[in-house]
């Protein structure tokens, strides 16, 4: 065949980061820079117990100890962690805001630009949402309506003063401090986040989903999600962030843990649009997340699923240990990169019980300049009797100045599991393109429809909403791309 | 030859057959026929010491023998052979190999010596001619890229190697088109002797055109419901299996 | 950590007297080799390369080193009787790390072709080694090519000069024998010029109960529309620490076989690293192992795509039993310009027992977009369906069990293409499973 690979290919401006304008709103931000006094006034701020602070003291001092990782296909800057603002207060209230009138018409507008809306009556489906701007909190929408259930949806900073039993009893179970580089810098400084509990036998009636947003300059974001599935519940929860654009890489290092019991079931699901940079990669997010379930019960369900579009560097491995006899976990990922983006994301699955199923599916894109990695750990225990994996882990290359890679290890310590690993890479054919050129279609479409095809099977396992979102950032992130 | 009393037998924990009484007849062909799911390709899994099934309750006794008590290799040493309805396909293993195998294994528990490779290679020889099998099938790995219909043939081919003494045809002509039907229903009646018996286990009336039964049972919801003469077989062709669920008062 | 430091007062203390029982050309790499160890030492398992076996341990122990070149107490042209019947080769030994002197010249060797000992061709014919002695092999980038290189005194020269056909199979047997703990270094180097043809087969033999540590480098330069196969069949015992480290260039149309068996070991690590320079050159990379007890066998191979149309296809298949350790770690990078690659690579395994363990990491890291690339890793059990159906046939499971495993393998050894080998191969594959010793006549032990 002959190459002449961008015969059908124009160049396209870069359609813009849709999310890019910042809030003009008047924020409480603390002196950049990182020592034991920044973590005792933050500490102060949100007015936490002795506990939580020890908590963050604890991770601070080991943090020092720790360098960061550097084992991944990332080419990564040096990061000044002093140059870092760690708490940024948009609502400048120390309670948060109790009612809707309390808080920042601003920050309403921003949701509502977001297409978050912050007032219940107005929201159509019934969604529930927790809005993080910055270090905080600023509202958390049909909050009365789950307690009825005995369902605990607020932000972590209110489920510290809340629900401190349960806080202290899972916090850091899953994702402990001395866990990595990026989850102690967490645990050290994490400012706001979600909390939620579903209490034995509840199917939560609505989505609950927890929308992110950076909006001051120079400081870095570390929420804090913990989820808690009681024997028997079902919940489904969704995150979705989005950054403004600036010129300074900022950085956002957030952990979330999941611990679900006997017979429990949570979906995890991501779409993630930090601001990724722009076409010549100056600025974006730095995203170095840990995300980890523990699927503690018998018969336990954890799946994740992520669409992941955004930031200039995504260091991001939603993980599962299958501890619970019979439990089940899925990952479900599909990464795109652009322009200079770099991706290296993927899954642990640890099993440790018996009987124990993993499926996970990735699906890489990678254009422009840009590199995209799956690296993924399949591990059984020897205790983890009949334990079966399954991975599928797919890259598509547009244009020849991006990469794809796969990086996946298999530990087995176990005769009776089946594990099974398969990986391919390839292009969009010249020949789907001219088809779809025959029939009317241009190549930008075309490329779009063919892409999310090849997505499909994880889009699939969305949240209806989610879907079409995650359909439509699909193909902006990718506009311009060929060329 | 075969006796088999009140067997219960289940899979997964659901119970599939519930108290199956069955006698073959030495030299005689009997059909199974029955509705989906009422158990047949169960009953001969279980003959044949399918390790999926578990029996709960009953006895299978074969020429005097316990069958339950033996593994699946000594039932078929014994004489037992079950034509798969979904015969394996096993890449990498050849069908001379395997086939070579399976006949020393079974001699050698008859106590006779093993046979002499040109021996061999001339049985089967003389086997693959009973059913037409291409010599290509024959050097080919076990099933391994097999149409529908080879397979099936090959089934017939293993059969004549090994010479059971009781045969059992599950559902052996799904799948095939009538001339395959015919060469493997030939390939049977070739190997019928007074002394060997067949269960064929069927859905319809067309395998049994090829080869005639002496008995038909019908068997529904894990028990045979009704025993009669090849009658039997025209009238269910005919009629359907809904009579029979009206006898039963259902 | 720190057993490089015996090494680097061994190479202080010994260093004339290995110059002094070597070539120019061998000697003249030794110095920067040194410089190389001893800034890196011994990997430890961190290093991503080495995860799976640790270097450092390993080398820790004392060995002995036959720096002096004492004579071998043995003929093994007299003890050695070849395990593969009715193949014609030309044979020749290496016994620890020194070439054994031909007996007799092979006959139907093609004139030009030079087959023999490293060390004294180096010095009959410098100017066609030293275009090619250690410029694959970087000592910079991995310390057992530095410790080999740095240490090697002898070993195994094939050369082959330009349109030059060798149709006879050429046999090198590595023989271990010594009555004291011993470590060798050996260097084998491969040249085939353009349009030239060659097959080496390479068996490792170990000859007495003794333990015995063996570093080997060999330098393989396939020219252009040349062809070459390299069978790599070990088969020592439990006592005995292999690290292969095997550097392939192949230039434009080259059509390289590389299959590495392993049925006998202690502990295994080889190291494949295959560059495919010129347009349209394709490779075949295969390997095997079976391992019981607590063998422990880790292949790490690394094809490096640097140009267009090329192919490459990767196959490795364990059985593990007892508390056997496999690792598998398959690099495939396909860089900018290399377009229209086309690369698979399957790595399948099976573990017999709770005990045994299999780490596999199949990767891929690919920056061109014209390609076709994939891999499949797989760890599990012999199909229960097949074992049912066999048994229905009347054959036993634990005979069921043999031929499916014997199937499982065979995938790989269906890759060699010298028959009689092959069929060798069907024979010490199935003894191997059935718990026989496949000992070859000649072997004193094998365990």
């Amino acid at each position: 065949m002959q190459t002449e690979p961008n015969k059908f290919v124009k160049e396209l401006t870069q359609e813009k980061y849709k999310y890019g304008f910042t809030t003009e709103v008047s924020t409480d931000i603390i002196e950049k820079g990182l020592n034991e006094d920044v973590i005792r006034l933050i500490s102060s701020k949100k007015g936490e117990p002795e506990w939580m602070l020890e908590f963050r003291l604890n991770a601070y001092r080991h943090w020092l100890t720790m360098t960061m990782p550097h084992w991944a296909h990332l080419d990564i800057p040096e990061i000044d962690y002093q140059a870092i603002s760690y708490y940024a207060d948009p609502t400048k209230k120390k309670e948060g805001p109790k009612s809707m009138d309390e808080v920042d018409p601003e920050l309403i507008k921003t949701f509502n630009k977001l297409g978050i809306p912050l007032h219940e009556q107005r929201q159509l489906s019934g969604m529930a949402v927790d809005a993080v701007m910055d270090s905080v909190s600023v509202k958390t929408t049909f909050k009365e309506t789950l307690m009825e259930k005995g369902i605990i949806f607020c932000s972590f900073s209110e489920a510290v003063k809340e629900h401190p039993d349960l806080v202290q009893k899972y916090l850091g179970s899953v994702v402990g401090y001395r866990d990595n580089f990026f989850a102690a810098l967490n645990s050290a400084v994490f400012s706001d986040g979600s909390f939620v509990y579903i209490p034995k036998g509840v199917r939560c009636p609505m989505e609950l989903s927890t929308y992110f947003r950076i909006n001051a300059a120079n400081t870095g974001q570390f929420e804090r999600t913990l989820i808690v599935a009681d024997d028997d519940s079902y919940v489904s929860y969704l995150e979705g962030c989005t950054a403004p654009q600036r010129d300074e890489n900022q950085l956002h290092a957030a952990i979330v843990e999941i611990v679900v019991h006997d017979r429990a079931e949570v979906k995890y699901s991501t779409v993630q649009n930090w601001y990724p940079g722009d076409v010549n990669g100056k600025g974006g997010i730095y995203n170095f997340v840990t995300k980890r379930g523990h699927c503690k019960g018998v018969d336990s369900k954890l799946s994740w699923t992520q669409v992941e579009t955004g930031s200039a560097i995504t260091w991001k491995y939603p993980s599962c240990i299958l501890s619970g006899d019979n439990a089940t976990a899925e990952f479900y990922s599909v990464a795109v990169t652009n322009n200079y983006q770099q991706a290296d994301t993927g899954t642990k699955m640890i099993h440790l019980g018996k009987n124990t199923k993993s499926t996970i599916v990735s699906k890489g894109i990678s254009a422009g300049k840009s590199q995209n990695s799956y690296r993924g750990l399949v591990r059984v225990s020897s205790k983890a009797d009949n334990a079966r994996n399954y991975s599928q882990c797919d890259s598509l290359l547009l244009g020849s100045n991006c990469g794809a890679h796969t990086f996946p290890y298999m530990d087995i310590n176990n005769e009776t599991a089946i594990v099974e690993h398969e990986a391919t890479t390839s292009k969009i054919s010249e020949d789907q393109l001219f088809y779809c050129n025959q029939r009317g279609i241009n190549t930008e479409d075309a490329i779009g429809l063919i892409v999310n095809g090849y997505a499909k099977e994880v889009i699939n396992k969305l949240p209806m909403e989610f879907a079409v979102e995650a359909q439509k950032l699909l193909a902006v992130s990718l506009e311009g791309s060929v060329g | 030859m075969l006796q088999i009393r009140d067997l219960h037998a289940s899979i997964n924990g659901k119970e599939i057959l519930k108290g199956i009484n069955l006698d073959i007849e030495k030299g005689k062909v009997h059909a199974i026929m029955g509705p989906n799911g009422s158990g047949k390709s169960t009953l001969s899994a279980v003959l044949v010491g399918n390790p999926a099934f578990e029996v709960t309750k009953g006895t299978v006794t074969f020429e005097g023998k316990n069958l339950l008590e033996m593994s699946p290799e000594e039932r078929s040493h014994v004489g037992l052979f079950l034509s798969f309805q979904y015969p394996v396909e096993i890449p990498g293993v050849s069908m001379v190999n395997f086939m070579r195998t399976a006949v020393n294994e079974k001699r050698k528990y008859l106590g006779q010596e093993a046979l002499t490779a040109s021996e061999f290679l001339k049985l089967m020889r003389e086997k693959r001619a009973v059913v037409e099998l291409d010599n290509k099938l024959a050097n080919r790995s076990v099933n391994e890229g097999f149409s529908g219909g080879e397979k099936k043939r090959n089934e017939i081919f293993q059969m004549a190697m090994l010479e059971p003494k009781l045969s059992i045809l599950d559902e052996t002509d799904s799948g095939l088109d009538i001339d395959a039907l015919r060469i493997v229903a030939e390939g049977v009646n070739k190997l019928k002797t007074p002394e060997t018996s067949c269960i064929v286990i069927t859905h319809y009336q067309r395998l049994l055109d090829y080869i005639k039964p002496d008995i038909v049972h019908v068997l529904y919801k894990g028990k045979i419901v009704k025993t009669a003469g090849p009658e039997l077989a025209l009238d269910l062709e005919e009629r359907g299996y809904d009579w029979i669920k009206a006898e039963l008062g259902e | 950590m720190a057993a490089e430091q015996q090494y680097i007062d061994i190479f202080l203390e010994c260093g004339s007297a290995i110059n002094k029982h070597s070539s120019e050309l061998l000697n003249s790499k030794r110095a920067e080799a040194f410089e190389n160890f001893k800034k890196n030492g011994f990997p430890t398992r961190k290093v991503e390369k080495y995860k799976y076996t640790d270097a450092d341990e390993l080398f820790a122990p004392d060995y002995g080193l036959n720096i002096n070149r004492l004579d071998i107490p043995v003929n093994p042209y007299k003890v050695f009787k070849c395990d593969v019947p009715n193949m014609s080769t030309a044979l020749y030994f290496v016994v620890n790390d020194s070439f054994y002197p031909v007996s007799q010249a092979s006959p139907n060797i093609p004139e030009g072709v030079i087959i023999g000992s490293l060390k004294e061709f180096s010095e009959k014919h410098p100017e066609i080694i030293e275009k090619y002695y250690g410029k694959i092999a970087k000592t910079e980038e991995d310390s057992i090519t530095a410790l080999n290189t740095m240490m090697a005194q002898d070993g195994f020269l094939l050369y082959v000069p330009k349109g030059v056909v060798v149709e006879r199979p050429i046999q090198l047997v590595n023989i271990l024998h010594s009555s004291v703990d011993l470590m060798s270094n050996r260097r084998v180097l491969v040249i085939l010029e353009e349009n030239a043809h060659a097959k080496l087969l390479i068996c490792d033999h170990a000859m007495d109960d003794v333990k015995f540590l063996s570093t080997q480098v060999i330098e393989a330069f396939i020219g252009d529309n040349s062809l070459f196969d390299l069978y790599e069949l070990e088969e020592t015992h439990n006592r005995n620490v292999r690290f292969s480290n095997l550097y392939v260039s192949q230039s434009a149309n080259s059509n390289v076989l590389l299959n590495g068996m392993t049925l006998h070991n202690g502990v295994t690590r080889n190291m494949t690293n295959v560059s495919l320079e010129g347009k349209g050159a394709e490779i075949k990379l295969c390997g095997m192992a079976i391992a019981d007890k607590r063998e422990h066998i880790d292949n790490n191979t690394f094809i490096d795509h640097k140009v267009s149309d090329c192919s490459s296809n990767e196959l490795f298949k364990y059985v593990l039993d007892d508390e056997a350790v496999g690792a598998f770690a398959g690099k495939v990078l396909v860089r900018h310009d290399a377009q229209h690659t086309n690369s698979e690579q399957t790595n399948r395994n099976l573990c017999a027992t709770r005990t045994a363990r299999m780490y596999t990491q199949p990767q891929l890291e690919i920056y061109a977009d014209d390609v076709k690339c994939s891999h499949g890793a797989t760890v599990g059990q012999l199909d229960e369906n097949a074992l049912f159906y066999m048994q229905q046939r009347g054959i036993s499971l634990r005979e069921a069990r043999l031929l499916l495993m014997f199937a499982f393998v065979n995938e790989v050894i269906d890759n060699v293409r010298l028959d009689v080998l092959k069929e060798r191969l069907h024979v010490l594959v199935e003894k191997r499973f059935r718990g026989e010793l496949s000992k070859c006549e000649g072997c004193a032990i094998c365990k």
